[in-house]
């Protein structure tokens, strides 16, 4: 089977899409057939991050239902050779995302070659968050150093742990992987935000990488251009990195660390 | 000191409060959320064995497991009814 890749977190808004278009890019850049799932049917919005919206004919419920098949519906990717999108319906009510589906879908991408298939979870913990995540080797668990994304991660590695197959059949268990993202080293620095290591101790799963707040992040879904694209961005780097450790590689972490000020500065200027 | 504490200030910063608050909940949540599915079952096998030899209701029977760090602890409370007489 190909490698699936769930990438969750329970709350939305803290970087899951991003980080699955980022994701999934790097790991084609790498020279891996990759395939990126949107399973937020009804709330499209992975087209739109990949720059692939006018391009969406079929989506994934066409394919589970059997209107389309996977290569009518893959959109291949603009910028690299080996990433293909699978959109998300629109129209449909997510009751039409079945289990048996998925698991079709799954096996056809690995007929055709696909390694890596990363699959874009719906906020919240309903359906469409458990199919997305049913069928994880590898789970990205996005979190805003910030009390209810901390909180609702902790709700899905506890859905992760009792409903993904692995859990169910009793196999060795989905590998967990903590991502902290919109992080701010002055902020931490001050006190007035968790730092990875407080979220990585209340959440007890191994650390990926960090993801820096950034601007870069709104100019990059506002082109449909993946982050990990972005020449000379810190977010570029950091998720470069994080697909390296994935990998196996070493990396270092960046940007974790805020710069102090020297004292006299402290004492005459700014905060 | 005091004139150090004036300057860099010694009130709790947020994100402090923020880790206390959270792995007081967290581990709340962890208690309660994840029980093993076994709980429900276990409990109505000792209500059937005890009203063998007491008059139990179901609510008379509690049963539960909470976590403190690498240890778990199975609590069951039963409460016997008053002796008639």
């Amino acid at each position: 089977m190909a490698r699936v890749i769930v990438v969750t977190s329970g709350k939305g808004g803290v970087g899951k899409t991003t980080t699955s278009a980022s994701i999934s890019t790097g790991l084609a850049l790498r020279g891996f057939k990759t395939a990126v799932i949107d399973f937020d049917v009804g709330l499209r919005n992975l087209d739109l991050i990949m720059g692939c919206e006018r391009r969406v004919v079929y989506d994934l419920i066409n394919v589970v239902n059997g209107e389309a098949n996977l290569n009518q519906a893959l959109i291949k990717d603009k910028h690299c050779e080996n990433l293909f999108v699978l959109p998300a319906s629109q129209t449909r009510d997510k009751d039409a995302l079945t289990e048996d589906g998925v698991e079709k879908v799954l096996k056809d991408l690995t007929h055709m070659g696909f390694e890596y298939v990363v699959c874009d979870s719906p906020a919240g913990i309903e359906r469409g968050a458990v199919m997305a995540l049913t069928f994880a080797d590898d789970a990205f668990i996005v979190t805003n150093p910030e009390v209810s994304s901390v909180r609702d991660s902790d709700r899905i590695l506890g859905i992760l742990q009792s409903k993904s197959r692995r859990a169910i059949e009793g196999r060795e268990p989905v590998k967990e992987h903590l991502l902290v993202s919109r992080y701010s080293p002055k902020r931490v620095e001050d006190g007035e935000m968790l730092s990875y290591k407080d979220v990585q101790e209340l959440l007890r799963i191994p650390l990926i990488g960090v993801i820096p707040e950034s601007d870069d992040v709104l100019q990059a879904s506002n082109q449909g251009t993946p982050a990990i694209h972005l020449k000379d961005s810190d977010v570029a780097t950091a998720y470069q990195d994080v697909v390296a450790r994935y990998l196996d590689e070493e990396r270092p972490l960046r940007f974790v660390n805020y710069e102090k000020p020297g004292l006299l500065k402290r004492l005459f200027g700014g905060k | 000191m005091s004139l150090l504490s004036y300057f860099f200030g010694t009130k709790q910063k947020t994100a402090s409060v923020a880790k206390e608050r959270l792995s007081l909940i967290i581990a709340h949540e962890r208690g309660t959320n994840r029980t093993p599915d076994f709980l429900p079952a276990l409990q109505r096998e000792l209500i059937e064995v005890i009203s063998k030899y007491v008059n139990v209701g179901v609510d008379d029977i509690k049963v539960q497991l909470e976590k403190q760090d690498n240890c778990e602890i199975l609590e069951v409370n039963i409460t016997l009814p008053e002796q008639p007489k």
